[in-house]
């Protein structure tokens, strides 16, 4: 077992709420050391009040143990901090593909103003918001005014 | 308990307080959009509430090594006189107006004093209070938004503006007051006086209020506050509040989930 076999295994978490993308694509997997039997890995969090970093830092557990890798210590970093433009390309792909509209690219001013390139649906750029807070606090609902579809946003933070 | 903790815990408190407020609304809100939105702005502040009372507890336990406190014991184990939320945030929902209003006057400040405390040269508070600008950010627009369509909308919601605003300016004082932690933070400049966001705030606050058509406000007025949150010493609110917050842990302490 070396870090790189651990590195893979963890890339293989799936975040709960959007279960095609990994924590390696949403670059929330910050670090791993490995050493004299001792996993230390470093997570960053996205969101001050994301609910599903607790359910991965579980899930990192429950994947290391099924490799029989249990003396794990998992540390929250803060510094510097979480934003989407640590997601990967392949990301915003699998994001796309599943009916999300990926972050707009790099970096946004934070004035709420960032916006989807277009929908994922119909790939029209005849779109509007609905609101700038979705069903988590991640995403912004957005509605096509082509295909008439509604559609989750990643925002831009 | 030292100073700095107490600056710590007084972040934290301020996000918790209003972060339960804040959910008091869910499942209840206007219209589903904006039952969502509030219970977001919850969500955030609930969660640098955790990083804040993690901190604490970090610093408390390095102190004295034989406690083991954690950010549930703060949270829910400390009773009213313990607590240094401003008095602000404790004040009851009220109607949309007065909820909208209480998250601008309040993120209006908290934006001013994170950009400066992102600087702290200590490492995680610094690192805290930069992770949460970026969601701060978003409170701040979207409550400076409420606050110009509903003073500058009809008679009614202007009428329930007028109302909030006197419900809550005389809370607004307190934001500015320094007690002993302010000094402390500010001497080992882990953090700054509140008095140097006062001109800031007000005026980012009165253009809002302007373009609203909405009076002004002063900065000028003597406030009248007997009350101090900073020094635990509450309104009527916060034990109600406390009572429903806790009761869970403390009827069954070390509960999980």
């Amino acid at each position: 077992m070396t870090k790189e076999n651990i590195i893979e295994i963890l890339s293989e978490v799936k975040d709960p709420e959007i279960p095609v993308l990994t924590i390696s694509d949403l670059g929330i997997l910050r670090s791993v050391k490995y050493a004299d039997d001792f996993i230390q890995i470093q997570i960053t969090p996205t969101y001050s009040g994301c609910p599903a970093m607790d359910m991965i830092q579980e899930d990192i557990r429950t994947e290391l143990a099924k490799y029989g890798l249990q003396n794990v210590e998992i540390k929250q970093v803060l510094s510097p901090a979480w934003t989407s433009d640590w997601m990967t390309e392949d990301g915003k792909k699998k994001l796309q593909a599943y009916g999300i509209a990926a972050p707009a690219p790099h970096h946004c001013t934070h004035n709420g103003e960032d916006q989807p390139e277009s929908c994922p649906l119909c790939h029209s750029q005849n779109i509007e918001m609905i609101s700038r807070f979705g069903s988590t606090a991640c995403k912004a609902l957005y509605r096509c005014l082509d295909c008439r579809e509604p559609f989750d946003y990643f925002k831009c933070h | 308990m030292d100073l700095l903790t107490n600056y710590i815990l007084h972040q934290a408190d301020n996000a918790l307080i209003l972060g339960h407020r804040n959910s008091e609304w869910t499942g209840h809100g206007p219209i589903l959009e904006q039952d969502i939105a509030i219970s977001n702005i919850a969500l955030d502040l609930i969660g640098q509430a955790r990083n804040f009372y993690q901190f604490a507890a970090y610093r408390l336990n390095e102190l004295s090594p034989s406690e083991k406190i954690t950010e549930d014991d703060l949270a829910y184990l400390r009773d009213e006189h313990e607590f240094k939320n401003f008095v602000l945030v404790e004040q009851p929902n009220g109607d949309w107006a007065n909820t909208i209003l209480r998250q601008f006057y309040f993120s209006s400040y908290q934006l001013l004093l994170f950009r400066e405390l992102s600087n702290s040269p200590y490492p995680e508070l610094a690192a805290i209070c930069e992770k949460s600008i970026k969601e701060i950010r978003y409170h701040v627009k979207w409550s400076s938004e409420w606050v110009i369509r509903l003073g500058d909308g009809t008679e009614e919601s202007h009428g329930r503006m007028l109302n909030a605003m006197q419900n809550l300016n005389p809370w607004i004082a307190e934001l500015f007051q320094p007690v002993d932690f302010d000094y402390e933070a500010d001497e080992t400049e882990a953090g700054i006086l509140p008095e140097i966001l006062k001109d800031e705030w007000y005026q980012r606050v009165n253009r809002i209020l302007e373009t609203a058509t909405l009076p002004t406000i002063s900065s000028e007025k003597k406030s009248m506050q007997l009350l101090s949150g900073k020094k635990g010493v509450h309104s009527e609110y916060l034990e109600p509040l406390l009572a429903e917050m806790q009761v869970l842990q403390r009827t069954y302490p070390g509960s999980q989930w």
